[in-house]
């Protein structure tokens, strides 16, 4: 089988928005927001009609939920990706996932909400107001990263599809498309890719849905056009490409604990006290610290602890790992 | 029989030719390392080191086992000259790719090895496995060849036991993705197989050139066992 290649688009590091200037663009948008968030819906329905990843985004920075650690460069969270849609090397995202087509992008919302049905992203996209999140990644293979999203938060999407009583958890499905996503052609895990989080989880103001990365549109690699992000959890969980949102009585099975339970949990927060099975989470080597640099100590919930442990108060985390 | 030209030029220059290709994967993780020639290791260099070893390992340990087989398949010994540094050079890349994991992922933290040791099967048996090795590289000399006579075969037969442990180490640390795994153990299949089925076969002629003799019991049983160890000595 041979797969032809066309010119792939890549990015260069020295096209990447240089810090002042997307500085001066949050400056910009502090003096008149509105204006600049209306622009920045027209930027980003051309850039998906276009389907360019790269195209800029206007956003506020939050400082609040931003962790004030040194973002990675951004070649290191362009070229260093588990996405095994596209290969289960770390660089194969990057290699193999150029031409997967992120526009037109349909989510279909289902289960048990009061709204359903198949929205377009700018659809989806229309009423929100984009931020800029600057989060610590533990991925469940021990290294971390510091990630500078912008999104918005997944709750305010879910709210205005009325969730029922019923709506106990919510689960995400990644397109499955066997011409686009050559990994998923393998027996690796089982396709597609599930992800799920429980109601009041999903509805912290912590976790997020991203549409950008460093102030532009996500490459396709880091999960385009729409991903999860729930930073006190594992990368795993953060779902990319997701064409589906579904209401939920019970817990979602999920991938990875499909593929081994006994590894992989549902809940899958960074717990430094519950190791892997096969190795230790008790440390992390953070990306981008070169050769020498020591490892550095995980921190229960990633660091997160404060605002997301009430979550789990009286649950046994070494159960529900 | 080898010329005399022929058995200088393989030492005095393809023997060094084959040392240096060998050396070429050190090096280009060693140039990744320190950044030299543009070579780069990528966002995780620790990882990208530490896997660049094992692999290599892997290979060389694969490498040297597949010496035996060529020198069946072409009749030749040429291929035995260059057996005992193949398997220096799997002892070679071990001891990188364990000191990689020690000093440099594991900032020399002795304690967190014993708890691995002890904690982790993988790191066990991948321990292990290096220890194993240990002794093979000490008696690679020719006088230690000498010296431990019929002993010496005995002892690096050690080296089908650590390659399967090499790659089952391998095996048991992926996430879900078995087939490079799966590939080392397709291929030591085969070169351990084959050297089952080589051995199956020349007892098998050995009974059958004696004739019902074989079958007879007692003394065909040792003749048997003869062959073998004659067998052994080749």
């Amino acid at each position: 089988m041979t797969r032809q290649k066309l010119p792939s688009p890549r990015i260069l590091p020295s096209q990447i928005t240089p810090q002042e200037r997307y500085l001066s663009r949050r400056s910009l948008l502090a003096a008149g927001l509105g204006a600049g968030l209306a622009q920045s819906f027209g930027a980003f329905s051309r850039a998906s009609a276009a389907g360019a990843a790269g195209a800029a985004l206007a956003y506020t920075h939050d400082a609040k939920f931003s962790t004030s650690d040194k973002p990675n460069s951004y070649e290191d969270v362009t070229t260093y990706n588990n996405y095994y849609e596209f290969g289960t090397g770390k660089a194969d995202p990057a290699a193999e996932s150029q031409h997967l087509r992120t526009s037109p992008w349909n989510v279909a919302i289902g289960g048990d909400a009061e709204v359903t049905g198949s929205f377009t992203l700018e659809d989806i996209l229309k009423p929100l107001a984009l931020e800029e999140r600057i989060y610590r990644l533990r991925c469940v293979e021990a290294w971390s990263m510091v990630i500078p999203w912008v999104g918005f938060p997944l709750g305010d999407l879910l709210k205005r599809f009325k969730p029922t009583s019923k709506a106990k958890y919510v689960e995400f499905k990644t397109l499955y498309d066997l011409k686009q996503m050559p990994g998923e052609r393998t027996s690796v895990l089982d396709w597609p890719y599930v992800e799920g989080l429980r109601m009041d989880e999903a509805m912290h103001p912590l976790a997020f849905l991203a549409v950008g990365l460093y102030g532009k549109t996500l490459p396709n690699q880091n999960g385009a056009p729409l991903r999860l992000v729930v930073p006190w959890k594992y990368g795993f969980k953060g779902i990319k490409a997701i064409v589906s949102i579904k209401f939920v009585e019970r817990p979602p099975r999920t991938t990875w604990a499909i593929s081994a339970p006994q590894e992989y949990g549902f809940y899958a927060n960074v717990n430094p006290a519950v190791d892997h099975p096969r190795w230790s989470q008790a440390s992390e080597r953070a990306i981008g610290g070169g050769l020498f640099a020591p490892r550095r100590a995980t921190q229960p919930f990633n660091g997160y602890a404060d605002q997301v442990a009430s979550l789990y108060t009286g649950m046994d985390l070494r159960r529900f790992f | 029989m080898e010329s005399a030209a022929w058995v200088k030029t393989t030492r005095w220059v393809i023997k060094p030719l084959v040392f240096v290709a060998c050396l070429l994967p050190a090096l280009r993780l060693a140039a990744g390392a320190f950044g030299v020639a543009g070579v780069s290791l990528g966002a995780d260099p620790v990882a990208a080191l530490l896997h660049g070893c094992g692999r290599w390992t892997l290979n060389f340990l694969m490498i040297t086992l597949c010496v035996t087989p060529l020198r069946d398949l072409t009749h030749s010994v040429f291929w035995l000259r260059f057996r005992r540094m193949f398997g220096l050079y799997a002892f070679f890349y071990v001891v990188l790719h364990f000191s990689v994991y020690l000093f440099i992922d594991q900032n020399g933290k002795w304690n967190v090895l014993w708890q691995d040791i002890a904690k982790r099967p993988y790191i066990t048996i991948g321990v292990l496995a290096m220890l194993m090795l240990v002794p093979l590289a000490a008696t690679s000399t020719a006088r230690a060849m000498r010296r431990l006579g019929q002993r010496w075969t005995r002892l690096h037969r050690l080296i089908y036991a650590i390659a399967i442990l090499g790659v089952w180490h391998f095996w048991w640390q992926v996430k879900s993705d078995i087939r490079q795994p799966l590939l080392y153990a397709a291929g030591l299949t085969l070169l351990l197989g084959y050297r089952v089925w080589k051995r199956r076969h020349a007892i098998r002629r050995a009974l059958g050139a004696r004739g019902l003799a074989g079958a007879a019991g007692v003394g065909g049983a040792t003749d048997a066992r003869g062959q073998r160890e004659t067998l052994r000595k080749a």
